[in-house]
């Protein structure tokens, strides 16, 4: 994200007024009217529990619903420091190793032991500061994004003093966690414009090596301190460093050797070679969101078994064939006309839909007010269909939020329900929320966690920066309050068999940016989940559907009945057959996967 | 001084996390790594309170304090448009430059009031709080859209602000004669932002501490957008302008005259 620290109206008439200039009758008078933005017509429920909530650091109101509270963490000791008034550097995103959580900071990162969510410990708290300090793992290796100007190759707190200084360091660091309570630095790996989020990316033929995307936001570094760094637009400085992204090869035996081993043009446009190839920055026309200039990538998701890439890419949402990663290939781009700045990407498990964010406002500012469209800051859903993305509708937190909440779309991952997209997602103050967009023209909310503001007055920054799905919880991580983790809970959209099947999805490591495929094992919940979603959907007949139930429940007490199994599958894929030929009732995607489990189930799991 | 006070409610705040929360950290380690390839360190809880962090600097006070008045100033050139300018994008751009300067500009006062600093650089080594802005005012308010104004031109220029004889001059134009010379006078504007920048950026400590890094980052990013756009604006308007009049006194690039 890009943390801008903005006021609301009240708190800037207050600044303003000891500045006296808005106190001045004059300028009072020329105070401009709002930017111009669409009608807002969006409807929400006006007895949601999220309205209304009663302000605080530790003792704000909550709301929450499908979802439940296991426990929530403040900063560890060594975080909490006299920045933001106390509350501390600021927590940013998180990846999971084995039983770990590794939590980023501006002033480091955190490792918890989570092998019981509900009572996590935390391992070890390591200072070296550099924001964001987004963080990657894979093997025993984490990896972290800086792009602070103070921050020091030796992790050093007390920043860099000369304006050129090899000390310094703007790029990624390389850590060695084989003894997880005493991480070591084992490298640097210096960028021109630094690394705000940084992704990493493996290849299902090489298991000896990584790449790391580096999406870099800051200004271009002097070349006296970075050899090589030019700033300027493509005409004047062809060889700038902006228009590109850098590609990191690390040897996993060697992470020492680490090294840039491209720097790819991908907004270039392939007919012409100009690097500067897609949107130029602007609006889109009267009513329309300011779009800003392709010369970045805020962050990129991967799907390895794929081949493909989803960059968030500032103006533009592109699609990458990574089948070499070091050499990136864009193969499709968007614009939209609701969005300010493309900021994050996550696919659905069939790869036929990508969610993109919109973090307008930067993440500092209040942009989920009644009085802002429901299209603006927030996700865009696309279809994917042979490699080409389409736009099939958008989602945005269905509750206002008040001006001391800095909200807008944020991080999130998919929640593995079988059968189904469910993704949850960060919204900075204005809470996580789980939605489903299984039909991406329909996305809708199936639970929520919510706090009041921070404070009742003032705008502070603060919220959930991530907000992800792991081994059976969900851990959102606050920048000013800490971490919360929540467990999903039964209830009219979610029931028990979905939650257990998803539950049963267990990834050694896990990081956003890196998506899995996911395959889940033919177990009883996992058809179960099917068979309840075309219940409610009556996508399954009355008859098929008990004896379905009959089944599944035989199967629970360990007396598989093999071949009614067998026969019922053989059933359900002819129902499934004549429901896509003749457009008839039935749900054939869900009678298939749920064929395939019964027959899973049948030979035995 | 409402900041202020608001401030220690939050500290107040942040002491009392509920009983029932937070993690087991008794067997916690604090670590400090090392350089590259060497050993870090392991640190005790007063340790860790104690490390240093880098304090802001003289640059970066005149940097927020002078980017005041140049923010001001674009808040003045935009209160212009209104009954000079016919063309639309030109309003749209001017409220959106309204509506971030202002952010903004409340923004730098809090970060300088916060730190106990002055919210303008002392001309005469007279220091400027905010009442001393409010007094004498009143005496120069000849011209509405000037009023604002008055605190820049206590302040000495800074990089592509206007002169006050730029400022008339732009004032006195209309349509899009008026539209050019905005766009042009904003783009220089804006590029004098940026060299600010540049000097905050090359002063030896400045822009480490983390508010002000984010700001500045912010800065740099919206004014370069903001002198691309211009521009393109510029080149279009000038475009239309030379097909209108033979001699519209500017180049159709929208080079300045």
């Amino acid at each position: 994200m890009k943390l801008t620290p903005a006021m609301k109206p009240l708190t800037l008439a207050a600044a303003a007024g000891l500045l006296a200039v808005a106190a001045s009758d004059a300028a009072a008078q020329q105070r401009p009217p709002p930017v111009e933005i669409p009608e807002t017509s969006w409807q929400w429920d006006p007895d949601d529990p999220r309205i209304g909530l009663e302000a605080g650091v530790f003792d704000a109101g909550e709301a929450i619903d499908g979802l439940s509270l296991l426990i929530s963490m403040p900063k560890p000791d060594a975080f909490l420091t006299e920045e933001a008034d106390g509350r501390g550097p600021t927590n940013s995103d998180i990846a999971f190793l084995g039983d770990y959580m590794i939590q980023g900071s501006y002033w480091g990162f955190q490792i918890y032991d989570v092998s019981d969510p509900a009572e996590p410990e935390l391992t070890v708290s390591v200072v070296c500061p550099g924001g964001q300090g987004d963080v990657s793992v894979h093997g025993h290796l984490l990896f972290t994004s800086v792009q602070q100007s103070s921050a020091r190759q030796d992790c050093g707190t007390e920043g860099v003093e000369p304006p050129v200084s090899g000390e310094r360091l703007m790029g990624i660091r390389i850590f060695d966690l084989s003894d997880v309570s005493n991480p070591r630095q084992v490298k640097t790996v210096q960028t021109c414009r630094g690394s705000h989020t940084h992704t990493l990316v493996t290849h299902p033929d090489a298991d000896d090596r990584v790449w790391i995307y580096v999406s870099g936001t800051g200004r271009v570094r002097p070349a006296e301190e970075l050899d090589g760094c030019v700033a300027g637009t493509p005409d004047e400085e062809p060889g700038t460093a902006l228009f590109r992204i850098e590609v990191i090869e690390v040897p996993l035996a060697m992470p020492e050797d680490a090294r840039i081993v491209s720097a790819p043009r991908i907004f270039a446009d392939p007919e012409t070679g100009e690097i500067a190839g897609l949107w130029p920055g602007g609006d889109h026309g009267p009513m329309t969101q300011r779009s800003r200039v392709t010369n970045q990538c805020h962050d990129i998701t991967v799907r390895p078994d794929l081949g493909l890439a989803a960059g968030a890419c500032s103006g533009n949402g592109i699609l990458l064939d990574i089948s070499d990663p070091a050499n990136p290939v864009r193969i499709d781009q968007v614009a939209d006309p609701n969005f300010a700045y493309w900021h994050s990407a996550t696919f659905n498990n069939d790869g036929t839909a990508i969610v993109f964010t919109d973090e307008w406002g930067g993440g500092g500012a209040p942009r989920c007010r009644s009085t802002d469209p429901d299209t603006w800051g927030a996700n865009a859903i696309f279809r994917v269909r042979d490699r080409k993305m389409e736009l099939a509708g958008y989602y945005k937190l269905p509750v206002p939020q008040t001006e001391q909440e800095n909200c807008v779309a944020h991080n999130g991952s998919l929640i593995p329900v079988p059968g189904r997209d469910i993704m949850v997602q960060a919204w900075y103050q204005g809470g996580i929320s789980v939605f489903d967009f299984t039909d991406p023209a329909n996305a809708h909310e199936i639970g929520y966690f919510d706090r009041g503001p921070l404070d009742p007055v003032e705008m502070l920054s603060g919220g959930y920066w991530s907000a992800y799905w792991h081994n059976g919880a969900i851990y959102g991580a606050e920048m000013a309050r800490g971490i919360d983790v929540l467990a999903l809970a039964v209830g009219e959209h979610l029931s028990e068999a979905e939650i257990e099947a998803a539950r049963s999805v267990r990834m050694n490591e896990f990081n956003a940016q890196t998506q899995p495929l996911v395959e889940w094992p033919a177990t009883v919940p996992v058809a179960r989940s099917y068979l309840k979603q075309m219940q409610r959907s009556g996508g399954i007949g009355p008859e098929a559907a008990s004896a379905a139930e009959e089944l599944l429940e035989m199967a629970e007490t360990g007396s598989v009945d093999g071949d009614a199994m067998v026969s019922l599958a053989d059933q359900l894929e002819s129902t499934a057959r004549s429901a896509e030929n003749a457009r008839g009732a039935g749900d054939a995607r869900r009678l298939r996967l749920l064929a395939d489990t019964l027959r899973g189930i049948a030979a035995g799991g | 001084m409402t900041l202020g006070v608001l401030g220690v409610l939050v500290v107040l705040g942040a002491c009392a996390p509920a009983g029932d929360s937070g993690a087991d950290d008794s067997e916690a380690r604090t670590i400090q790594p090392g350089p590259p390839g060497e050993a870090g360190r392991e640190l005790t809880a007063e340790e860790a309170a104690a490390l240093p962090r880098p304090e802001y600097t003289d640059a970066d006070v005149r940097f927020m304090q002078g980017m005041i008045p140049h923010h001001q100033q674009a808040l003045e050139m935009s209160a212009l448009i209104e009954g000079r300018s016919q063309n639309r994008m030109i309003g749209l751009l001017g409220q959106r430059i309204a509506i971030s300067q202002r952010d903004e500009i409340a923004l730098m006062s809090r970060w300088l009031e916060r730190r106990g600093e002055p919210l303008y650089e002392a001309p005469e080594g007279h220091e400027m709080h905010a009442e001393h802005m409010t007094e004498g005012h009143t005496d120069h308010g000849e011209d509405d859209h000037m009023a604002d104004g008055h605190m820049a031109a206590h302040h000495p220029a800074m990089p592509g602000m206007l002169s006050p004889e730029e400022m008339e001059q732009l004032a006195s134009l209309s349509g899009a004669e008026f539209d050019m010379a905005f766009l042009r006078y904003m783009i220089r504007h804006h590029e004098g932002a940026l060299i600010m920048l540049d000097t905050l950026f090359a002063s030896p400590g400045a822009g480490q501490e983390t508010e002000l890094f984010r700001f500045a980052s912010d800065v740099d990013a919206d004014q370069s957008m903001e002198i691309d756009r211009m521009a393109l604006l510029l080149r279009e308007i000038a475009a239309g302008a030379a097909r209108d009049d033979p001699d519209p006194g500017a180049g159709p690039d929208g080079a300045p005259r």
